[in-house]
This record gives C-alpha cells, structure tokens and sequence, in this order.
C-alpha cells in the first residue's frame, strides 16, 4: 500500500503542498506587517493621532499587536493547526464561521461560472477549429478578444445599471439569499455575476479549445477515422474533442482554482458576500489573522483543485494512467 | 463628529458607472435636486403613515458597535440612532435637551448640575439614572478605556450623582464647548450594568432605534423603540443594507430596493436619475484643507505660508476638483460661528503679492515642500493636490506631491512626518471643539497641527470663559483671523453630501454633520 503511494508520488505532493501551504503563511504574514499602519489606524483614521501612550497600548493589548512577531506568528499557526482561524473584531465573530459563511457562496458562484464558461468556450473554439483563418473563426476569436478584453468591473457595472434603470431588474439589490434559503433568488443574484466571470473565463477556454482542437484534428488517428466514413459530428465530438480534454481540463482546472481565491471586483460590484470581499475587508482594516487564516483556507483550496484536476487527467487520458 | 476622513472609495468601478451613465442619462428623466436649504423643512411635518421598513443603502458595515469608539462614518450614523446622550444637536446645530433635560451652571462655571429626564428606559428595559451617566462618564475619562472622545472630558474634575436624576460636574476650568461635545455619540450613555463584550455584539442604548439583528458585511437592522422618550419614531424598522460599490447603491435606488442613500461623490450623485428618486445637498462641517506644517524647514518662515496663501485661487481648487460643487471657506465651518471667507490676506489670488512675500522670505534656494496626499480615501483628494501644484508653481513654489494609500497616510499624518498635507477634515458644530485640540499648545492634535501661539492658547481660553453668544462669536473670529493672517494653513472649501431618497420617504432632515437623527421623524407618505 505504502509502496503504491510512494510510486504514484501521492506522499510526495502531499509534502510538497504542506511546504507550499506553509510557505503562504510566512508570506501573507509578512506582507501584511508590511502595510503601513495597523488595526488601531485603520480603524481610527487620522483620529489615532489623538490617542494617548495609555490608551494605545491598551488597544494594542485589545488587538493582541502587542506581542512581538515571531510570538504572533506561531500563536496563530497554532491556533490554525487545533482549527482556531481567530477572531475577527470587526464582525465580532469568528473567522471560521465567517469564512464557512463565505466560502461556499464563492464555490457556487465558481462553479456556476466554469459552466457558463465552458458552455461559450467549448462550442466557439470548435467553431473556430472547423475551419481555420475562416469568417466563423474570425468571429469566434473577436469574441474570445473580447472576453479578455472588456475589464469585468466595466461589464458588470455596465450590465447591472441598465437592468435596473431600464428595466427595474435588480435582484442584488436585495438582502442576499443563500442557495439552500431562497434558491430562485439566489439564482436570480448569481445570474450577472457568472454570466460576467464566465465570459472572462470563456475567453482563455475558447483559445485553448481551438488550439488543442487544431492540433489534434491534424493527427493520424483523424484521418483515418474520416477514411472509416465516422459521421462529422461524432468525428468532432467522439474523436476530436475527447483527445483534445487534456489541456482543456488543465485550463479550467487553472480558472477555477483563480475564481475560488475570490473574484473581488465582481463580489463588490454585485454585493455578493463571498471570500474576496472578506480578503479585502480584512486588508483595509488591518485585521492580521482574519486574512491570514482565509489566504490560508484559498490556498489549500487551489492546491486542493490542482490535485483534482490530476486526478481528472487520469479519467480523460488512459496514456496518464499508464505512465 | 470625528476627524475620520469619510470613506468614500471610488475605484474602476466609478469609470463603469460613468460609462453605464452616459448609457442611461439618454434615456432618463431629471431627479428633482433640492437646494439644501432645510428651514422650511420642519423634521416629520409631512403627513405620513406609522409604519414602513426603510433600506439604506451603505458601501460598509459599522467597524464597530461599541459608541465609545466608533468613528467610522457608517459606524457613528448607525450608533447614533440606538444611543442617547445628555445633549442633542437640532437640525441646525444648535444645543438642546437630551437625556438630560435642563443643566445649570454656577457663577463661576466651575459646577454643571444636569437634571435628568425621568422614566427613561434602555433597550433591555432596564432603567436609565444617574448612576449611568457616572459609570459612563467616569469609564470615558478612564485612559484603560481608550474612548476617543476622553479629552472632550479634559476639563471635568469629579462625576458625582447626589440622587438618582441629577449628576454633578465639578470642572478644573469653566468649559462653554462642554455641551456641545456632549451631544456626540462618542460621548453616549451605557448603563452601568453593560460591558464592552456585551455591547459589541448587541448595543443597548435610550435612542427611538433598538438594533435587532446583523448579518457581519451584509445588513444592520435596528426596529422602532416603543419606549422612547421622546416622540416614538414612524419606521417599523430601519436596514442598513451593504452595498460595497457606489454605483450598485445607484442602480438599487433606482430598481427600488433601497429608498435612501447618502453619497459625497457629486459624480455619483449625478448618476442617481430618475422620476422617483430626490437629491437633496446638504453643506458640510468637513472642509478641504492644505495643512501646513509650521515648525519644519522654509514653513517656519511666515513669508512663505503667506506666498503660498496669496498663491492660491480657491474657487479654481474648487472647480477643477470638485466639479465646483461646494463653497470657498474660512477656518470654522460651524455654523453659529463660521469664518467670512473674505476676512483673509489676499482673499482673491494675487500672484505678485505671493512672490513678493517669497522675495521677502529669509530662505535658501528654491522651496520644495514635501505633500502628502491621500489616494482613494476621498474622490477629490489628487486633483486637488494637482492643482494646488500648479497654482504654486506660478508662485515658484513646489509642492512635491506623495500620493499614498490610506494607511500609510494616515501614518505619516499621525506622525506629523509632513511639510504640507491635502486633507478632508471633520468639522463640528462648537470651534472650540473644532479646533482647541489643533492650535493650543497642549492639545492633543497641536503636532500634527504645526502651529500654536500664546495669542491663540489666550483666545481659546477666553472662548471657554465667556457665555454671551456675541462675546463667543467676537473671540472665535478672532481666532479665525489669527489663524489666516498667520498663514497657518491653507483653508479651501467645504463640500455637500447628497441625500439621495424615494419620493415616498419624507421627514427625513440631513444634517451638516452627516447625522441621520432625523431618520426618528421620517416616514413613508400615503
């Protein structure tokens, strides 16, 4: 069992994710010290200044900034290890619960736009394919410029001011309902937001397809099925498209580990109380193990995606299995 | 009120807002844009029905919940409709009863006897008294506590309560900004029976509001408190609904979802169009200010802050800015006692003064002056510097411009690390309040201030003795103009706030220092 494992590196990625994980940690730990000011300013602005010997320390003592930083830092990576993430002050709460409350929004919000994504990428890069330098790939790859192109803030904002000036249609105007509360609601507040994350992501799914696409279509194995007399269509999807997974999934894999870390822009813009909103609530008023412990739990989230996007490549290509 | 600069964070979104604007305006009838003038808008004089749940749409949750030391803007506004303090603010700023209901001074201003308000409950039922106001006061004046607003309570000796509706304080030195700082919700009543843990998760105030729930970045709701002293508010409830970007709060007035906002961003208040929608601006205490620091390099020589004064063209700051939405103002920006803005050497630009005064200036080569600017704290706040730079380049000044990220800002202002700074200030309705903590030479803000004389410890002195009205007003302006004769910084403009509202919302007063009390008068017509 163990010999398995160790052939398939399994111990090994493990290892190397811990070391990454842990590396993350040192990192944001650092950065964070690095931005001028600390809770006290961020929370009491210019007004700090006010504040006497006495009554800073005891708010550095309430923030617990009093401690030096190495002491600072193994008391939080202790407290993460027994699944302490802290407290936040702010919300009064702990960071746990506020990221359980964030996180899923932010996967559901992911996957929703991998689907959209994957629904415009797909279908455009294989129109692209089927007939190189064409009209209908110059169309498909003007859309995919576009994807790329258009910044999600200007689509968003765009988006979501003529609905509701024009048309009064503005569910994120309302209290934001949870998938398992009021689904159709929830479905109605994720529509803009995936539509406008899955047509950016589209874009580097489209180009991927129609480049994997091309490059499998010129391969024996096509040939001959086209010699067999295989039906276009069945060509396409059945032989074509199968061979060409790979780097699709490897891109998609790359997305959605990028959508889980929190597509802030877009979060804000929508009110979507997900996990970039909580990062960046957390960098402006300095709270030090709120965005620590939640850099954290996305980081374990990406390495976790990366692993699963391994694993799936083993689904689509037997070769990967075999090696 | 707290030198808190408002947040007012317009990012890439503004852009996609100005764009999708452009889009809509085409199509869009004019909003009704009221002209600010609130005295013939009597709080709560419409007709209006009991009843009704008001969404307010803010960019951020409260930081905090606990009054003391709330003051960050959202924080401040929420809080003040939960809690009560001894003094109220009117609509125009003006001191009146609030859990106290009278208060006598002695002859020599050294005694203040405030007489509570009977019957006076808190959320949780308990009981208000004056036990209260000693625990509150005395925690406030506590350095452990860390209120900000302690030094409000500099001057107060000794809090005693010789029964259970009158509380007595004793005062080092008589105090007439007193009641005036009092009214600040920093300055609020807890009961004795509360702590700080407890009230960070659920306040428990006097005020027509009682907070009911919080959704942490989602929504604060607070409900009518029946047991309200005074007159019971009309709202059934009040939800301040998290709309983190600007122009989202826009498109959710717009849709209906949200029947009141406030923005202080004249380009996003352009946006907010349409036949059910009301603009109403409101002048501010906050005013537009180029602080300079008068004991750091050629600053210390009164020539080159007088070149810099007579260099400068408000109105153009103003307009280039700020799209010309405000007015050009003097020091004090309280209303009872706001500065003439012509009472100033050089009250029109005069470049050939400036230089002259340069000429005269006892410096070394050419004045190069180290300008700290805040970046995305407030919308005018670069365009501002960009412009004062090149007034003074005319001067053959140069202002070198450090555009920073609000934390470091704030960390070099706090320390005083600055030749000269762009800033928002807040105002308050007392100077005294306003502005003794800047220029005596033992307040609490005089570093940063850069600047304090013996004339203006006496002035300022002065003004806490007298009690005639007249005799205040007379030493303020004196004050005033110690200040702009001296070139002690560069006073620019006060701005508005936009109230955005539903035309069905009525009774609502907004008020020059940003409270939203009147949400307690406020109702839905027909």
């Amino acid at each position: 069992m163990l010999d398995t494992f160790l052939h398939n590196g399994v111990v090994q990625r493990v290892g190397q994710a811990v070391f990454t994980l842990f590396g993350v940690a040192v990192f944001v730990f650092v950065m964070l010290r690095a931005i001028p000011g600390d809770q006290i300013t961020a929370n009491l602005g210019t007004e700090a200044a006010a504040l006497t010997p006495d009554q800073r320390a005891s708010l550095e003592a309430y923030y617990g900034i009093d401690q030096p930083l190495i002491g600072q830092f193994f008391s939080w990576l202790g407290n993460v290890m027994t699944g302490n993430l802290g407290f936040s002050s702010r919300a009064q709460t702990s960071v746990a619960d506020l990221t359980l409350q964030a996180l899923p929004i932010t996967f559901e919000l992911a996957v929703l736009s991998i689907v959209l994504a994957l629904a415009i990428g797909i279908p455009l890069g294989m129109l692209s394919a089927s007939r190189p330098n064409s009209p209908r790939d110059a169309a498909g790859q003007a859309v995919g410029l576009a994807g790329l192109s258009i910044p999600a803030f200007l689509l968003a904002t765009t988006l979501m001011s003529v609905l509701a000036a024009q048309f009064g249609f503005n569910p994120n105007g309302e209290p934001f309902a949870r998938l398992f509360d009021d689904p159709l609601l929830n479905m109605q507040q994720m529509l803009l937001p995936a539509l406008v994350l899955g047509f950016g992501v589209a874009a580097p799914i489209m180009r991927t397809t129609r480049t994997a696409v091309l490059e499998v279509t010129s391969d024996d194995f096509v040939r001959t099925a086209r010699a067999k007399g295989v039906p276009p269509r069945r060509l396409q999807i059945r032989h074509i498209l199968r061979n060409a997974l790979v780097p699709i999934a490897t891109m998609t894999g790359l997305q959605f580990g990028y959508l889980l870390g929190g597509a802030v822009v877009v979060e804000q813009i929508f009110s979507i109380p997900g996990i970039g909103r909580q990062v960046l609530l957390g960098i402006q008023q300095n709270e030090y193990a709120l965005v620590q412990s939640t850099v954290l739990v996305i980081a374990l989230a990406f390495v976790l995606v990366n692993l699963l996007t391994d694993l799936l490549y083993r689904l689509i290509d037997p070769r990967v299995r075999a090696a | 009120m707290s030198d808190r600069l408002r947040r007012t964070r317009s990012g890439p979104a503004l852009v996609g807002a100005v764009a999708a604007a452009a889009l809509v305006l085409a199509a869009c009838s004019d909003a009704n844009t009221g002209d600010g003038d609130t005295s013939n808008t009597e709080p709560g004089s419409a007709d209006l029905q009991p009843g009704g749940d008001l969404v307010i749409g803010v960019t951020s949750d409260p930081d905090t919940l606990f009054p003391w030391r709330a003051t960050q803007f959202q924080a401040v506004h929420m809080l003040g409709n939960v809690y009560g303090t001894l003094t109220e603010l009117d609509q125009n700023l003006d001191v009146v009863p609030g859990l106290a209901e009278t208060w006598d001074v002695s002859e020599d201003g050294l005694t203040v006897t405030f007489t509570l308000r009977d019957g006076v409950t808190f959320a949780d039922g308990s009981s208000f008294g004056s036990e209260d106001v000693v625990h509150s006061l005395e925690s406030i004046r506590d350095e452990e506590t860390a209120a900000v607003a302690s030094s409000s309570l500099a001057r107060v000796d000794e809090v005693t309560a010789p029964d259970e509706s009158t509380v007595v304080l004793t005062l080092a030195s008589p105090d007439a900004g007193l009641f005036a700082n009092l009214a600040s919700v920093n300055l609020a009543m807890l009961s004795s029976d509360d702590t700080e843990d407890a009230l960070n998760t659920t306040p428990n105030g006097t005020g027509p509001f009682t907070f009911e729930t919080r959704v942490p970045n989602q929504s604060v709701t607070l409900a009518r408190n029946d047991a309200y002293w005074g007159e019971p508010a009309l709202l059934d409830t009040v939800e301040f609904r998290v709309i983190p970007d600007e122009s989202s709060i826009v498109s959710s007035l717009q849709s209906g979802n949200v029947q009141m906002a406030v923005f202080d961003d004249p380009l996003v208040a352009d946006t907010a169009t349409g036949s059910n929608v009301n603009v109403t601006e409101t002048p501010q205490l906050s005013y537009h200010v180029l602080q300079l620091n008068a004991r750091r390099g050629p600053l210390a020589d009164l020539n080159v802050r007088l070149a810099i004064q007579c260099g400068i063209d408000r109105q153009q700051v103003l307009d280039t800015a700020a799209l010309g939405e405000g007015e050009v103002t003097g020091p004090i920006t309280s209303p009872a006692y706001r500065s003439d803005p012509n009472a100033r050497p050089c009250p029109e630009r005069d470049v050939e003064r400036a230089k002259d005064y340069l000429a005269e200036a006892d410096v070394d080569g050419p004045v190069v002056l180290e300008t700290i600017v805040s970046q995305g704290e407030y919308a005018t706040s670069v365009n501002e510097a960009q412009n004062l730079k090149a007034q003074l380049d005319e001067v053959g000044i140069e202002l070198k411009i450090e555009p920073l990220e609000s934390g470091a800002y704030v960390d070099r202002w706090v320390a005083a690390d600055f030749d000269a700074a762009v800033a928002l200030n807040g105002g308050r309705p007392e100077p005294d309040g306003m502005y003794g903590r800047y220029f005596t030479s033992d307040g609490n803000l005089n570093e940063v201030a850069g600047y304090s004389s013996p004339e203006l410890d006496e002035l300022f002195a002065q003004g806490l003795l007298a009690t005639d009205d007249d005799e205040r007003k007379q030493i303020y302006d004196d004050v005033s103009r110690h200040l702009e004769d001296n070139a002690v910084w560069v006073w620019l403009f006060t701005s508005y706030t936009y109230t955005v509202t539903d035309s069905s919302l009525q009774g609502f007063v907004p008020m020059a220092n940003g409270s939203l009390q009147y949400l307690r008068t406020a109702g839905f017509a027909g």
